[in-house]
């Protein structure tokens, strides 16, 4: 089993804001992209993604769609508002800053005396 | 934006189908799982049940989902609000109370609180009322207020550039004839720019033409709607019509709207039936009035737009001492002529306003009463719910949950109780607006409107938080451990919630003792004032006016001077004496009747006030020259049983060609003529060309100015001497009011059938309407004292009842231990009587301070009076010797072997 990293706070919908800017998924496909992207190190309760996409809803980020899923069940898909895209745009910058901060920060060598 | 109300859409328009898909979704990604799962080489049964255990709980992010859609908080209030109601209903008799207590409190402080914005808050019926002011002269020097003031005065006021109108009203009775009946009818005289000033103008017909400076007094006449509908049937026409007042023609020009009011401080000055207007010179006013005829008795102005009354009075003060500079002879120095402009609304409700706001007051001490005692009852309640509250808590309830549930519990109770006290006052309303005395002005204003709603909404609102507080932020402290430790049904209350459930009843015994005490001295000064000595007799006496016409050409006029009335007086009364059952009678005019307040404007303009000059006096700047004055015939003393003290009584001798004699009163003699013998001494009105008046008696003081002062100077003139137009008869023996009004008018119209006659009153019920405001505070106040003493009595019985209970195994041991039953008892007294004291001691402290502020509401008794303060304070701890023996008797029972076994 790949070792797994629990999720930072809030980056949750950062990922799924990502894995849906590929095209409209349904909540299972989101997760399987997330796991998929992220290359199966990020552990995801299966249940926490719904409350998630709720609220991206709610927020305007996300919209929905009823329709037909690979193997003919009838699902739900979730899009990519432009408004949702702006967010994940300035989302991640701020993330690429973040970590770039934090690992020049982490790589700092001890000034030699 | 857009997608919020959406989501909002989703929660409430189509709820069913939102879950549905929210389940469906939820479902199909478990079998999505579980499909994966068995292409995994997984089989069915397992695949399915591990696809459930990685999604997690389902039902939790469920809801978690639902929290996700817009407008949660709706759906929290809902279920909250669900839930308050079902452990409501749980216990009806607590509920029962409380609804009744805040039903009570809201319903009362409502009420009184409509009577308050209809007479204090609005502002008065007119366009830009707040421009409106009402003008007052006073003479500080001699201590003359509203002394009236003269048509060049009135001209040099129009022209000061301060006002846009400034409007004489001179208040007047007539008699208007033509119809069925001659009818006395209310009269107000004014300039012709009164309708443009007050800004109203009549729904039928046109009001007068403000630019008439014709000379006397314009024959058109503007009437009240009550008199269209009354004595002319609304009458459509009635514009063409004519109307005959005191045997002069006017024609109607314009009918008011319903409900229109004059502006004026008596139930009398403001329900005007007839309007009528002048220029205030030319016959039958004088052609050029003199600056110090001051016959224009009231007058009211609108400022010009912008100014502020400051600023309007400080021009008017400049202007004022310029006439005087001019016009030095006509302003004696010693008066102090000036002329004070006061807001019209300040000068309509002015002298209720004490008493409303101590009204408001008290019954806001009584909802808040109401409120102590709810919270009381919630904290019992709480300390029986604690075990809930722990479990809840511990079920993962979040502590700000509970304590929103609890507040909306409250807030539910006291929106009931509002909504049930609101339901009273609509049913109660037209019961309750009896009771309102008719002197209060703007009566016909009151009503239950919006802002009245608001105020039942926001009182119900602050209530319900107010004795939702305590006890919700008490569980939001609940110490888990310890409450579910607890084996027993009730939790032990915390100490600190017994602390406050016994600050809860201290302070309403504070407040129950302030309004107690509040009523009791309005109680003592109104015993006082019913039982203080009058000087008269009123038993048995009936007043019953009429008047007679002044027309306004004097060549008409029947009863021009005083020889030509008296026998016109002589015949009723001799008539009048043959009525059966009459043993006496007197006439005299309308001020003669003692502590009638129905024309008391009316007396201090035209009838009462003499202003006087004393013979050898050279100035009476000590004290006022302002003295009431009253014209009676010579048995009016006898009748009204107003002893004689020296010198002689009117008698047939005094005459119109006799020189005019006076007949004082002690006080009179006093003021006057200090340390001398007043009989003889002689006295004339400021009036150019006035006679000189000899006093020939000095009688008694008596009350018949007031009930509240022995000794206010008072002068009686002979009848016969000074010809009077509204006359009282006053008639004693056993005689019944309404039947003597129609024996009086068959007399007085057998002697001239165009008189009217009106307004049979005894004198006991003109001495008992003297009282009627003072009488609606004390009841009022004492019937919101009563209410607040029965619920602070409940307060401690509740609490007492509820520590008796909680006591039962610490008693049972006390009396196995060998305590006796006095002793059980004396703990419990003791316990209940320490916060009856403290409260009261409180409430004492707090009860001086309001007594000073209604010091001036009070009668004969000072605000300290120690019989009420110790008599309500005695009267307390009674109460709370009652409401705690009560359970002490039930502690004194207790069975030591059951009470060791309980718990």
């Amino acid at each position: 089993m790949a070792r797994e990293a629990d999720l930072l706070p809030g980056t949750l919908d950062l990922l799924i804001l990502k894995a849906v800017s590929l095209g409209p998924l349904h909540g299972y496909a989101v997760l399987s992209r997330i796991r998929q992207i992220s290359g199966d190190t990020l552990f995801i309760e299966q249940g926490a993604l719904y409350p998630a996409l709720f609220r991206l809803v709610r927020q305007g980020l996300l919209k929905t769609e009823w329709g037909k899923s690979e193997n003919n069940r009838r699902a739900k898909f979730y899009e990519l508002t432009s408004k949702g895209r702006k967010r994940l745009r300035e989302e991640t910058d701020g993330w690429n800053r973040l970590v770039a901060a934090i690992a020049s920060s982490l790589a700092a060598q001890p000034q030699e005396a | 934006m857009i997608a919020y109300f959406r989501s909002l859409a989703a929660r409430f328009v189509r709820r069913r189908q939102t879950e549905r898909d929210l389940e469906q979704e939820l479902a199909s990604h478990i079998d999505m799982r579980a499909s994966e799962l068995v292409r995994s080489g997984w089989n069915q049964a397992s695949a399915k049940r591990q696809a459930r255990i990685e999604f997690g709980s389902l039902e939790r992010f469920k809801e978690e989902c639902r929290d996700a859609i817009a407008g949660n908080f709706i759906d929290i209030l809902l279920q909250d609000l669900r839930f308050a109601s079902r452990i409501l209903r749980k216990s009806p008799g607590f509920v029962a109370v409380a609804i009744l207590t805040m039903a009570i409190g809201i319903g009362a402080t409502t009420a009184i609180f409509s009577v308050v914005d209809a007479t204090l808050l609005e502002p008065l019926p007119y366009p830009q009322s707040e421009q409106l002011v009402s003008i007052q002269d006073n003479f500080p020097g001699v201590g003359a207020r509203d002394v009236g003031m003269s048509e060049p005065e009135w001209q040099d006021l129009q022209h000061s550039g301060v006002f846009e109108y400034v409007s004489p009203t001179w208040f007047d009775e007539n008699n208007l004839t033509g119809a069925s009946q001659p009818a006395r009818v209310r009269l107000l005289i004014v300039a012709p720019n009164y309708f443009e000033l007050l800004g109203v103008q009549p729904h039928l017909g046109r009001g007068f033409d403000p630019q008439d400076h014709s000379p006397g007094i314009i024959p058109e006449v503007v009437i009240s709607d009550g008199l269209w509908k009354r004595a002319f049937g609304s009458d459509p026409n009635i514009l063409s019509k004519s109307v005959r007042m005191d045997t002069d023609l006017y024609r109607i020009v314009g009918v008011m709207p319903a409900g229109f009011d004059a502006p004026g401080r008596t139930a009398e000055e403001r329900n005007i039936e007839i309007w009528a207007a002048t220029s205030f010179y030319g016959a039958p006013l004088s052609d050029h009035p003199p600056r110090n005829r001051r016959n224009l008795p009231t007058a009211i102005a609108r400022l010009k737009p912008g100014l502020t009354i400051a600023a309007a009075q400080s021009r008017l003060d400049a202007l004022v001492a310029s006439l005087q500079k001019q016009f030095a002879a006509d302003y004696p120095q010693q008066n102090g002529w000036t002329v004070r402009l006061v807001p019209l609304k300040e000068r309509v409700v002015g002298n209720v306003r004490q008493s409303l706001v101590l009204l408001l007051g008290a019954v806001g001490l009584v909802l808040l009463i109401g409120c102590v005692n709810v919270a009381n009852l919630l904290l019992a309640r709480a300390s029986t719910r604690g075990r809930e509250m722990a479990i809840r808590r511990a079920l993962g309830a979040a502590q700000a949950r509970l304590t929103r549930q609890l507040l909306t519990e409250s807030l539910l109770l006291s929106f009931i109780g509002g909504i049930a006290g609101l339901g009273i006052l609509f049913l109660l309303k037209d019961f309750l607006l009896q009771l309102v005395p008719e002197h209060l002005p703007r009566l016909n204003e009151i009503s239950i409107s919006w802002s009245v709603l608001l105020f039942a909404l926001v009182a119900s609102v602050v209530s319900g938080i107010l004795f939702g507080l305590a006890p919700a932020l008490q569980a939001g402290r609940l110490d888990l451990n310890h409450a579910l430790k607890q084996e027993g049904r009730v939790s032990t209350g915390s100490g600190e919630r017994a602390r406050m459930r016994r600050g809860l009843v201290i302070t309403e015994f504070a407040l129950s003792l302030v309004l107690m005490i509040a009523a009791g001295l309005l109680l003592h000064s109104f015993w006082d004032l019913v039982n203080v000595p009058l000087g008269f007799n009123p038993e048995k006496v009936i007043s019953v006016r009429t008047r007679l016409p002044s027309p306004n050409d004097p060549k008409i006029d029947k009863y021009a001077t005083a020889a030509q009335e008296a026998p016109f007086i002589r015949e009723l009364i001799r008539r009048c004496a043959m009525l059966p059952n009459v043993q006496e009678v007197a006439i005299g005019d309308t001020a003669s009747i003692p502590l009638d307040e129905s024309l008391r404007e009316l007396k201090l303009i035209s009838e009462g006030q003499f202003l006087l000059t004393v013979e050898g006096h050279d100035t009476q700047s000590e004290h006022s020259s302002v003295v009431e004055r009253s014209s009676v015939s010579p048995n009016y003393f006898h009748l009204l049983g107003i002893p004689l003290q020296r010198g002689r009584l009117f008698n047939e001798s005094d005459n119109d060609n006799t020189p005019q004699v006076a007949i004082i009163n002690q006080a009179m003699a006093q003021t006057y003529w200090p340390n001398k013998d007043a009989l003889g001494k002689r006295f004339k009105s400021v009036k150019s060309g006035a006679p000189w008046i000899t006093v020939v008696g000095v009688i008694a003081n008596a009350r018949t100015q007031s009930l509240v002062q022995e000794d206010v100077p008072q002068i009686y003139l002979d009848v016969y001497q000074t010809g009077v137009q509204r006359l009282a008869i006053l008639l004693r023996g056993h005689l019944r009011a309404a039947a003597i009004a129609d024996e009086v008018r068959e007399q007085v119209q057998a002697l001239d059938p165009t008189l009217p006659v009106s307004g049979a009153q005894t004198l006991n019920e003109t001495v008992s309407a003297s009282l009627a405001q003072r009488r609606f505070s004390m009841e009022m106040v004492g019937l919101f004292a009563l209410t607040a003493l029965l619920l602070a009595g409940l307060g401690i019985y509740g609490v007492i009842s509820y520590l008796v209970s909680e006591r039962t195994h610490e008693i049972g041991i006390r009396l196995a231990l060998g305590a006796s039953r006095a002793n059980i008892l004396r703990i419990v007294l003791r316990q209940g009587l320490g916060l009856a004291i403290v409260g009261a001691a409180v409430g004492l402290v707090c009860a001086l301070i309001v007594s000073h502020l209604m010091a001036s509401l009070l009668y004969g008794v000072r605000p300290t009076d120690p019989l009420t303060f110790a008599g309500v304070a005695f009267l307390f701890i009674g109460v709370a010797l009652l409401a705690c023996y009560l359970p002490a008797r039930r502690a004194m029972k207790v069975d030591p072997m059951v009470a060791l076994r309980y718990e």
